[in-house]
């Protein structure tokens, strides 16, 4: 099976955010850039099914130079090798996605697996506009995903349970945090990598619509909650709670 | 011009608080916009639905039928809703940020070559909306491009529609959809089992992180609380991770986003992506016997006490008061 697995770069979710004053961005200055969580476990299920089932597992970005980094992150957990679709415009999840869907038709992919949502734009969309672009099914949110011959069967997490989904490959498959615990990469992995194929591509070369719709005007740090005050004892806050916030 | 597109989602015959949102939502934008505010109910039999929706000010409901539509799925729905989007002629497409409403409405978006823009909390005068990202550490305002916008809206951040008074037409078609396109398949959907309330739509959460220590805990310690206060049950993604509950009772950036009148955070530390999902809750009180711990920055009230004391003592006293 051929697994294309888009990846993006964001900052470490421990990482205080700061918006830069003039809100033209967020202050970039000791921010420690790792693969989207999301990615991470989206790499990890690609390894997974490549090692049941055989295969190839390639690694796709959108971004600029400094992303190598988490591609040779990703290639050192196993991927076999990358794609570097180099741009330095800012472009929206529609181009983004037109992307990652026109490689997938470069590469015959048989499945591309992502995570559901970056923790930087917080979007959770592209994973789905790939699914309509190519006209495949999608199964967003996914928590397990089992092969029976050319039928894959997805349990996804949705609002009030788990729902179950079936179709037949091509598909986009997007990551929810059950699906597996990703493994870390390996010494010998890690010497591996470096060797592995990171081909760069210029975005503009593809022939696709890169002009964005959506717009980030400006970024605003949000109004601070304050914080409030300690109680004594469980016997104050419940009273506390009853009289003065009539909470209960 | 400027007429909108509200999303009724249903589950299982009726519609969650969250739907009533997307209608306050909606309203308010085609006022904005001096537009009308359609409703389109999808289903296999969605008349009834969409003449419950017709009480909420709207000023038609769509009801889209077709077989095809009898269980949500994504290809299905976004064909018919695009189909629905062109021939109303309409501006803007909008849903709230449900399972359902992540799911579908990229990939409606995509259908229609439409900018969108997920997950609003404002929408300013100029056409401009706000929405948060970087977990809510930063407030982004966006500008969309083309004759259709697709939108969602946060739950939390506007208010559920309330009956209008008057009732609004309710218009049966037939939904455009190539059945030959079709390619997914619905199996199975496994309802959480609960009697409490559901997280979007409870009036108190409580919710317990990693420091519960246990699924077991869970239950024994933190269940009597929760249901002492009639409230729902929520954990921290720490807690969801180490496999103490399951996922959709997760609250925060990757789980759900509430804000209920009272939330009371039980051995959370309170992580950047735990506050992203709680922060806007009216009154926040926190336990924890960390008095360093984060969470105490947002906390209305905050109790430094072991959570294994404090939280059946908290069930006494809130019977207690009950009772009084």
């Amino acid at each position: 099976m051929k697994i294309l697995v888009p990846i993006k770069r964001v900052p470490d979710p421990a990482t205080t955010i700061r918006v830069l004053p003039d809100g033209s961005g967020i202050a970039t200055d000791n921010v420690k850039w790792v693969i989207n969580p999301f990615c991470e476990i989206a790499i990890e299920e690609a390894l997974r099914i490549k090692e049941k089932q055989t295969g190839e597992v390639v690694l796709l970005s959108v971004g600029q130079s400094t992303w190598q980094e988490q591609l040779r992150t990703g290639l050192a957990m196993g991927a076999d090798r990358a794609i570097l679709v180099k741009t330095d415009a800012s472009l929206d999840q529609l181009a983004i996605a037109r992307i990652i869907a026109k490689v997938a038709g470069n590469e015959e992919s048989d499945l591309i697996i992502l995570g559901k949502q970056a923790i930087d734009d917080d979007s959770n969309q592209v994973g789905q506009i790939v699914a309509e672009t190519l006209a495949w099914p999608q199964a967003t949110f996914a928590s397990k995903v089992e092969f029976a011959g050319d039928k894959c069967t997805v349990v996804r997490e949705v609002d009030g349970g788990l729902e179950t989904i079936a179709f037949k490959l091509p598909a986009v498959i997007t990551t929810d945090l059950r699906l597996n615990e990703p493994r870390y990469a390996s010494l010998p992995g890690i010497m591996k990598a470096r060797k592995k194929e990171l081909k760069e591509v210029a975005a503009d070369s593809l022939g696709v619509d890169l002009v964005p719709k959506l717009k980030v005007k400006r970024l605003d740090a949000p109004p601070k909650r304050q914080a409030g005050r300690k109680v004594a004892s469980v016997e104050e806050l419940v009273q506390v709670l009853h009289t003065e916030a009539k909470a209960i | 011009m400027g007429d909108v597109l509200i999303f009724g989602e249903h589950q299982g015959g009726h519609f969650p608080k969250t739907t009533l949102t997307a209608v306050h939502a909606g309203l308010e934008l085609a006022s904005k916009r001096t537009g009308k505010a359609i409703a389109v109910v999808a289903g296999d039999a969605p008349e009834a639905l969409a003449t419950e929706l017709a009480k909420y000010g709207v000023s038609k409901v769509i009801a889209v039928e077709h077989a095809a539509l009898k269980n949500y799925l994504a290809d299905a729905h976004a064909q018919a809703l695009a189909a629905l989007t062109k021939k109303e002629g309409v501006e803007f497409v909008i849903a709230t940020a449900t399972a359902i409403g992540k799911d579908l409405f990229p990939r409606l978006a995509a259908r229609l070559g439409a900018p969108m823009a997920s997950e609003i909390v404002t929408m300013n005068d100029d056409d401009t909306f706000v929405r948060p990202m970087y977990a809510g550490n930063a407030l982004a305002t966006v500008e969309l491009d083309g004759p259709v916008k697709v939108l969602t809206v946060r739950g939390t951040a506007f208010d559920a529609a309330k009956p209008a008074g008057s009732v609004a037409p309710v218009e049966k078609q037939a939904a455009e959809i190539d059945v030959g396109a079709l390619k997914m398949e619905f199996v199975a959907f496994n309802a959480t089992k609960s009697d409490r309330p559901q997280l979007t739509e409870a009036r108190i959460i409580v919710s317990g992180g990693r420091g519960l220590k246990s699924g077991e805990n869970f239950k024994t310690v933190l269940e009597p609380l929760v249901d002492e206060m009639g409230a729902a049950m929520g954990a921290s993604r720490a807690a969801v991770d180490a496999g103490f509950v399951p996922n959709d009772l997760q609250v925060g950036q990757t789980g759900k986003v509430v804000a209920p009148e009272l939330y009371v955070a039980v051995g959370i530390s309170g992580a950047i992506q735990h506050l992203a999902g709680m922060k806007d809750s009216k009154i926040i009180v926190a336990i924890n016997k960390d008095e360093e711990a984060p969470i105490f920055n947002v906390a209305d009230y905050g109790l430094v006490a072991d959570l294994f004391k404090a939280v059946p003592e908290m069930a006494a006293e809130v019977k207690k008061l009950k009772h009084s």
